[in-house]
């Protein structure tokens, strides 16, 4: 920092154009973390000789070998005693080029919670490596839960290169190894820096001992490099937080501005009354102003008397975001007490607090691999996407848009405990091509799911049923259809409702000014799935018999439909049987080239890889392959009551 | 052209009118913990700003442990009635009827009884649900670990292992009858940035602040000030040293520095350049290891 001789008020002046990161850090004091943090504030001058004094205190009394700067920021107890770091801790240093603000966060799985805290404010993320061990599972957590919550730098710290021999064999493995990894992530700026904290290699000075690593030290990193902001300057969103009414004569609408930029005269829409003002004044924190910008704090008059209160949320009328009573989104669940699909906590999205439940739990996922697991309750730790419910509607953005509006808690109702944090993401996202036309339906953010009171569970009670949807896929021929009608008759004669959609009675309609290209079909499957959640979600069983070929579509299918409900069952006949059957003439007609691309016969299928059922229907009679199907929801509780 | 950065100071500044309005708009009966102290006047100039043109919504409470220095009586007085704000005044009557000092008891107990107790019984008394504090995460080791909305059970206790985890800016504000939330809204600031903000704001603070020459008692290290009775030991005599204090406490546990600094921007100059943290002149902290940590989670501030 400044030499004595600088005048205050240049300090000053210098201070304030210093920009502020925020960055987080991940681990323990055996991956070198907290030396690493220590050395950085060490030589940045973050920290103070009675501070040191009492380190060099707490390391002889503790038996550390040398002076552990762990100790600083490991500032429980606890902690210190266990030589572990169990809670996120916040550190400050300034260099003349910036400020800088430590989310210091440990490392273990068990404490994924307190990573996504540290990481839910951080412009940057640094994830170490021990060199010696490479990239453990530890390591790629940290970038999954820093990609998670929407960081765009990383840092990958390869730490203890002393005892590394300073290879740069060994950090360019560790490079490859990671890189294969983090493709998975959406990363935007990823680099690698080979250090010593201990030493002080590459951590504030250029390291001597590793001529063949070209790059900048850490601390020269994290002065210059280019911080995508995270503020999103371009959809004006003011969650109003606060009314002031001091006299009759002022009204000011108090908040922090989650996006956008707020102008003078600007004309706004509220929600959810929909109702139209414009901006008499803003006041900021220096007083009045003729635009305001996130994330500042203001205030700020209307030309109308219009209802507003806490909750509400002030847009310009040609920029709204979602409003939904429905958010698809990623949780990391961080309550001892797991997450009960079905159980209503307590949500807070900006300053709203309301109601909702769980209404699907889709899939966990595993931080390790990146890859899906059926999960019935996610556990304290644990991530998964889920389906919520609001009691009421929010407005809300993708959490990658804006991580203020696509953001949320959940709590406890009965304990108040912070239980789960959600990031806002798009449902069943469209293939690019199918992306709907300008000015179409799905654009207009007018569209509200319905209002209502009536739970799922409700439905459930009323119909004696759990609502599921079961996909039938096969060739032309393999009797999809017949099965599909005979699985009809038995369940309505069984008291259960359900309906059949088929090529008939969606082509007909619904898809009529669709063709038969790979983008028509796609769409097709996508309409289909729609619909078949829109019926479920009033309770029905629906089943489905469409060829459906392509297995990537018909991942899109259940994901719209949820995992919970959509059910995959592969009608496995060989083309021969299929062709020789060739009730409507398709195949002739496809090997005369009279039908292009006819799955089986000039375009492939792909067939599923782990269908919750395989029927043989080349072999058996249809009635048995439906009464296996019906077995099948008997068995897996859809016919519970 | 329209600008839209934001300097460090107001970033700083945004965030903590967030908080303070946050708390205004979610609590039934908030509190201002107040001390007289640098951070204490910051926070009520934020407040200030938070709901201007009106009043802030709250009233500030001073646990006074009846030890303070002269001056913050005499400047938290005329503070309080210039900005008309609504100041209460809590002292542990009984624990003070019993004679209790940090000489005779040792500073753990005065404080656990001054400090702490007062301060719970007064937030009990009052009814308070939310409590703001000044204190700032790059104070002490144990308040870098705290969250900006910290709770506390219906016995005042914080549990540091077992915090509410805090992401974005989601503040979890939902409690139970007789529990509370102390809240903190210069969380993220640091020394520098407090004395800046005074310089920038022309905040008034406390003269103690300010070097000049005072009667002080140099023990080792410690210059004692001598505002009440000091014992002195053996060998010892005041005497004139040019010296300022970086935080005010009690008399007898609150030591000065030397330091020529008699302007903000010297204070200033004296930080970006200093050896010592500020905490290094309250001798409470040295009592015991973790001591800090210790207090907090019997409901000290």
């Amino acid at each position: 920092m400044g030499a004595a001789i600088v005048k205050p008020e240049e300090l000053l002046m210098r201070s304030r154009g210093a920009e502020l990161l925020r960055f987080s850090t991940a681990g323990s004091v055996d991956d070198g973390k907290s030396t690493l943090i220590g050395r950085l504030l060490y030589e940045a001058r973050g920290l103070y000789e009675d501070q040191l004094a009492a380190l060099k205190k707490d390391s002889a009394r503790f038996k550390r070998e040398e002076l552990d700067l762990s100790f600083v920021t490991d500032g429980l107890k606890a902690e210190r005693e266990q030589g572990i770091t169990i809670d996120v801790a916040y550190r400050y240093f300034s260099t003349p080029r910036r400020h800088f603000i430590i989310a210091d966060t440990p490392g273990h799985e068990q404490y994924t919670r307190n990573m996504a805290t540290g990481a839910s404010t951080a412009d940057l993320a640094i994830v170490l490596i021990d060199a010696q061990k490479g990239v453990l599972p530890q390591s790629r957590l940290h970038a999954f839960i820093s990609s998670l919550l929407g960081i765009k730098h990383l840092v990958v710290a390869v730490n203890k290169m002393d005892l590394a021999g300073y290879s740069e064999d060994v950090f360019r493995s560790i490079v490859k190894d990671f890189d294969a990894f983090s493709e998975k992530l959406n990363i935007q700026d990823l680099v690698y820096i080979p250090l010593s904290a201990l030493k002080g290699d590459n951590v504030v000075k250029r390291s001597g001992r590793m001529p063949w690593y070209e790059g900048p030290p850490l601390l020269s990193h994290l002065e210059s490099v280019h911080i995508l902001s995270d503020r999103n300057l371009v959809d004006l969103r003011f969650p109003v937080q606060y009314v002031l009414r001091p006299d009759t004569s002022f009204r000011g609408y108090c908040g922090r501005l989650a996006g956008g930029v707020l102008r003078r005269g600007d004309e706004l829409l509220a929600l959810p009354s929909q109702r139209r003002t414009r901006v008499r004044s803003i006041t900021g924190a220096g007083g009045e102003v003729e635009y305001a910008f996130a994330p500042q704090s203001v205030a700020v008059t209307l030309e109308d008397e219009l209802d507003v209160t806490r909750g509400d949320m002030l847009v310009h009328p040609a920029n709204l975001p979602q409003i939904r009573r429905e958010v698809e989104a990623l949780l990391v669940w961080m309550d001892r007490e797991p997450l009960t699909p079905g159980k209503v906590y307590w949500l807070k999205h900006t300053t709203q607090l309301l109601k909702c439940s769980v209404a699907r739990l889709q899939f966990r996922i595993d931080p390790g691999t990146l890859s899906r697991r059926d999960a019935a309750v996610l556990n304290l730790n644990e991530i998964g996407r889920v389906t919520v419910q609001c009691f009421r509607p929010v407005f809300c953005d993708e959490y990658s848009k804006n991580r203020q509006t696509g953001s949320f808690i959940l709590i406890d109702p009965l304990t108040h405990a912070t239980a789960g944090a959600g990031m806002i993401i798009e449902r069943g996202s469209l293939p690019a091509t199918d992306h709907p036309a300008e000015g179409s339906a799905a654009d207009s953010r007018f569209l509200l799911p319905g209002e209502g009171t009536v739970s799922p569970g409700d439905r459930e009670r009323l119909l004696k049923q759990k609502p599921a949807t079961v996909w039938l896929t096969g060739l032309s021929g393999s009797g999809k259809s017949t099965v599909a009608y005979e699985l009809e008759r038995k369940l309505m004669a069984a008291g259960r409702l359900c309906c059949v959609l088929d090529g008939d009675n969606i082509r007909c309609g619904l898809s009529r000014d669709l063709d038969f290209s790979p983008g028509g079909r796609r769409e097709n499957i996508r309409r289909v799935a729609e619909v078949a959640r829109l019926l479920n979600e009033a309770g029905l069983i629906v089943i489905t018999a469409f060829i459906s070929p392509c297995r990537e579509d018909r991942g899109q299918a259940g994901k719209i439909i949820g995992s919970g409900r959509f059910i995959e069952v592969f009608l496995d006949a060989s083309v021969e049987v299929c062709e020789k059957r060739d009730a409507k003439g398709l195949y002739k007609k496809a090997r005369a080239g009279l039908i292009k691309e006819f799955t089986g016969v000039s375009a492939p299928y792909e067939a599923p890889e782990a269908p919750a059922l395989r029927l043989k229907t080349g072999e058996e009679p249809a009635g048995l392959s439906a009464e296996h199907i019906r077995l099948y929801l008997e068995q897996n509780g859809f016919f519970k009551f | 052209m329209e600008n839209y950065s934001l300097s460090k100071l107001q970033n700083l500044e945004t965030e903590s009118i967030h908080i303070l309005r946050e708390v205004a708009a979610s609590f039934e009966r908030p509190v201002m913990l107040y001390s007289a102290g640098k951070d204490s006047s910051v926070m009520v100039r934020l407040a200030q700003k938070a709901f201007r043109p009106g009043k802030f919504p709250f009233p500030l409470l001073h646990v006074d442990t009846t030890m303070k220095f002269k001056e913050m009586y005499g400047f938290r007085d005329r503070f309080a009635r210039e900005i008309g704000a609504d100041l209460r005044v809590y002292t542990y009557a009984d624990a003070l009827k019993r004679g209790t000092n940090p000489r005779e008891l040792g500073t753990v107990k005065c404080c656990s009884l001054l400090k702490t107790r007062a301060l719970l019984n007064a937030l009990k008394e009052g009814g308070y649900d939310a409590a703001f504090g000044g204190a700032r995460r790059d104070e002490e080791k144990s308040r870098a670990k705290e969250r900006v909305f910290s709770f506390r059970d219906e016995l005042g206790q914080w549990d540091p292992k077992n915090q509410r985890p805090e992401l974005w800016n989601l503040y979890n504000t939902l409690v139970n009858k007789g529990e509370h939330l102390r809240v903190f809204p210069l969380s993220n600031w640091t020394e520098l940035d407090v004395w800046q903000y005074i310089h920038q704001e022309k905040i008034p603070v406390v003269p103690m602040y300010f070097a000049k020459k005072r009667d002080v008692v140099v023990r080792g290290e410690q210059l004692l000030p001598l505002d009440g009775p000091v014992e002195l030991r053996k060998g010892e005599k005041p005497q004139k040293v040019m010296c300022r204090f970086r935080t005010l406490g009690c008399y007898p546990c609150t030591a000065a520095v030397r330091s020529a600094a008699a302007t903000i921007p010297e204070i200033i100059r004296e930080l970006m350049t200093a050896k010592n943290s500020e905490r290094i002149t309250r001798l409470i902290d040295h009592d015991q290891d973790s001591s800090m940590e210790q207090k907090k989670k019997e409901g000290y501030f």
